[in-house]
């Protein structure tokens, strides 16, 4: 079988398993799975081009993930009346003290010469100007967290369109992404990996504890769309017409209709991504990149930056992540720090990517479509295997029930033996790298 | 009489927490540090290896007590302890036998390893979440205080109180026998000089004739007596919750690098260094301030620099300085 057949082949079988779906389950479980795999994508594209490209082990997806949800709430919000007036300006004071005591350090450490009294000063600056943070930066976030607590408390929005915050939770991601690059990317592999572990904790615990930023743990609801709501449409009159001449059901019409819409964007979007990455992939740029994965010595000696392309390569990708995670908040609605968790957001994405075929654009889009697929329906199908192993089980018996019970766990298990398998046998992933 | 108060809170909130919570990393961090120094990958399934070895203790545990058996005022679970380590071994030697020895027989790269550990992970999490489920166990029994709060203020008069669970007790003297023995075994018995041997330079010890399967097999039992040890005595004293163990990874893997990857004593030194860090810097010091200060100057917040939901960010930021100006660690550990 030639290369481009068994691709579409492949490609067919996924989304004959998600139409199965819709004929077997229903239309909106099949399209659920359909604009999460395209989200998924789009996060495993970022992963493919920083991890495929370029060999770099990023393990904070989650972090990024959640900017760019993170970016929503920020861009498209309302503002909160009198939060700036109330403390707002106090806090980005305080933050930018924050930075410059920072700018501070780095600036004594370059110019003083080695020896104690720059270790003297280098504790000075760093202590007083923690503390003058701190004295700056409380008051302001409890006068801003004081503004009707119950559904506000924080600063709120631009009140931008919607769809404007996805460039921007790529934006913010890049930002915060080139940050850690500059500090982190001169790891070797596996301390970088534990590195970006550690700073994708540490945004989630920002983004939980901050609740002038987005109000923590209590969630922000109620975002805006970029499609029309279902409740408009069915009290729409055309809508009603269009959806009885197809013979549905008003209400299932309109939550497939806004699904529809959100696939369309979605698709959009990967489309995008994926002409962009192919065409880097393909540039004088991705060869660059890859010889530098291959050997990091050889690209140094023929004169290539490894460092700075380690450092773009990295902002790039994260960026990716960071467009996947507005998208994300966006379906959903609401962003909610909660619920970000490593196993589902960034080792799944990496599950994604090796599955698929890690340097292989079209393998990462594959990855993401088919184990999104089956993270979502190994749960059903876990419920029915055990309810077939413990059919002869009598009724009311205790292991009957616990394993019934805990077939929800079993996606967790299925993806770490897909992984594994698909690492021994198949190592270059389902669509191998050309 | 202010100054022994201010000794008293700082022992009770700072120091003896920093202490059990130190020596639980040091033992996590130990399994991390020898599995890196001898099959030469980070393993991301060490915070799930001490789930679940902490969940068959669970288990074992409350076998025993449904039998009526206990151990008197220490908690049934150390009785149960051997048994789970017994368990964890044989999974880690299930895991090596079925998942990593076809790598090692490849020579593949580390980066290839620690991929692989990451399934692993998912398998042993979701194995754990399938058996015992995702929610809080508790299984400790027994006497549940050394000292209480309120024999101390009986027996010294101060104001300020000092608790020692019996839990955080146990812990210490767990962790210190561990590592008596661990170190005895590394230094004094032939499989453990070639173990340590084999950690030093492959080649050198395959030319020795040491078996390196044996190595590793060692290697593998260590780890999970370790694992085990560790998952159990932070259940015990915290509470069993099979996603705090993957959380501790990052603890556990800061305490390694900081005490130098691969060096036994800074894995030690790296758990301590971090603990208490992450304790002081997240504690609130009125407490002990106000006995220090004059009153004039007493403290009117709380005096805390961070606050508690912040402390992986102490051992992030720990772990980065560590790696930025002595990326060896403290020990002088591998940096290849």
């Amino acid at each position: 079988m030639s290369e481009p057949v068994k691709n579409t082949a492949l490609f067919v079988l996924v989304f004959a398993m998600i139409a199965l779906t819709g004929f077997m389950q229903s239309w909106n479980v099949a399209l659920l799975i359909l604009n999460m795999g395209l989200i998924s994508a789009i996060m495993a594209l970022g992963v493919n081009l920083q991890w495929g490209f370029a060999g770099l082990f990023n393990v904070g997806v989650m972090g990024f993930v959640a900017l760019g949800g993170l970016a929503v709430v920020l861009t498209s919000a309302a503002p909160v009346e009198g939060a700036w007036s109330a403390g707002g300006w106090r806090i980005v004071i305080a933050l930018l003290a924050g930075a410059g005591t920072i700018v501070g350090t780095v600036m004594v450490r370059q110019r003083m010469a080695v020896g104690r009294a720059r270790n003297i000063a280098t504790i000075a600056i760093l202590v007083g100007g923690f503390f003058l943070y701190r004295g700056i930066f409380d008051p302001g976030v409890e006068a801003v967290e004081a503004i009707n607590p119950a559904l506000q408390g924080n600063l709120g929005g631009l009140n931008l369109p919607v769809l404007l915050a996805w460039p921007m939770g790529g934006l913010l991601a890049a930002g915060v992404a080139w940050l850690i690059g500059k500090t982190a990317l001169g790891l070797r592999s596996d301390y970088l990996a534990i590195a970006t572990l550690g700073i994708a904790e540490i945004i989630i615990a920002v983004m939980k504890n901050e609740d002038w930023l987005a109000r923590g743990v209590k969630n922000v609801v109620g975002l805006d769309r970029p499609v029309p709501y279902e409740i408009d449409l069915q009290n729409s009159s055309s809508f009603i017409n269009r959806a009885e001449g197809l013979g549905m059901d008003v209400a299932t019409a309109s939550s497939i209709f806004v699904k529809l819409n959100y696939s369309v964007l979605f698709a959009v979007v990967l489309v995008l991504i994926f002409v962009m990455a192919q065409l880097a992939l393909k540039s004088p740029w991705g060869r660059m990149m890859r010889a530098i994965r291959d050997n990091e010595v050889a690209a140094e000696a023929m004169g290539k930056d490894v460092t700075n392309r380690h450092l773009q390569i990295f902002v790039l990708g994260s960026a990716i992540c960071g467009i996947g995670g507005a998208m994300m908040t966006t379906l959903d609605g609401q962003l909610t720090p909660g619920t970000y968790q490593p196993l589902r957001y960034t080792f799944l994405i990496w599950v994604m990517v090796i599955v698929g075929g890690s340097g292989n654009n079209l393998g990462a889009v594959l990855g993401g479509f088919l184990i999104w697929f089956l993270w979502v329906q190994v749960e059903p199908m876990g419920l029915w295997l055990m309810q077939m192993i413990t059919s002869g089980m009598a009724e009311g018996s205790g292991l009957k029930k616990h394993l019934i019970d805990s077939a929800a766990h079993m996606r967790l298990l299925t993806m770490g033996v897909i992984l594994l398998l698909v690492l021994r046998f198949s190592p270059r992933g389902l669509i191998p790298e050309k | 009489m202010d100054f022994l108060n201010a000794i008293v809170a700082l022992s009770n909130f700072v120091i003896i927490p920093a202490i059990a919570y130190g020596s639980q990393l040091a033992l996590g961090a130990l399994g991390v540090t020898l599995i890196y120094g001898i099959l030469r990958f980070s393993n991301f399934a060490h915070g799930d290896t001490m789930a679940f070895g902490a969940m068959l203790a669970v288990l074992i545990t409350w076998w025993f007590q449904s039998m009526g058996i206990s151990f008197g005022v220490l908690p049934t679970a150390l009785l149960a302890l051997p048994f789970a380590i017994l368990g964890t071994m044989a999974l880690m030697l299930i895991t090596d036998r079925v998942v990593y020895r076809f790598y090692r027989e490849q020579k593949a790269k580390p980066v290839i390893l620690v991929i692989v550990s990451m399934g692993v992970m998912f398998i042993m999490n979701g194995l754990v979440r399938f058996i015992i489920g995702p929610n809080d166990q508790k299984f400790a029994d027994g006497e549940r205080f050394i000292i209480s709060v309120r024999e101390f203020k009986a027996m010294t008069g101060l104001k300020e109180g000092l608790a020692i669970k019996t839990t955080q007790g146990i812990t210490v003297v767990v962790a210190i026998i561990c590592v008596v023995l661990l170190f005895w075994f590394l230094n004094r018995t032939r499989t453990g000089k070639s173990m340590r041997a084999y950690s030093d330079n492959e080649d050198l010890a395959l030319l020795s004739g040491i078996n390196p399967e044996r190595v590793v097999m060692y290697t593998w039992l260590i780890v999970a007596a370790l694992a085990t040890t560790a998952g159990v005595l932070y259940g015990l004293d915290k509470s069993f919750k099979p996603f705090v163990y993957f959380q501790l990874l990052l603890p556990i893997f800061a305490s390694a690098i900081v005490g130098g990857l691969g060096s036994p004593l800074g894995a030690i030194a790296g758990g301590f260094v971090i603990a208490f860090s992450e304790v002081t810097i997240t504690y609130a010091w009125k407490k002990v301030l106000k006995y220090l200060m004059p009153e004039s100057l007493e403290p009117s917040s709380l005096v805390q620099l961070l606050s508690t939901d912040y402390k992986f960010a102490v051992s992030f930021v720990i772990l980065i300085v560590v790696l930025l100006f002595k990326p060896t660690g403290l020990f002088k550990g591998k940096s290849v």
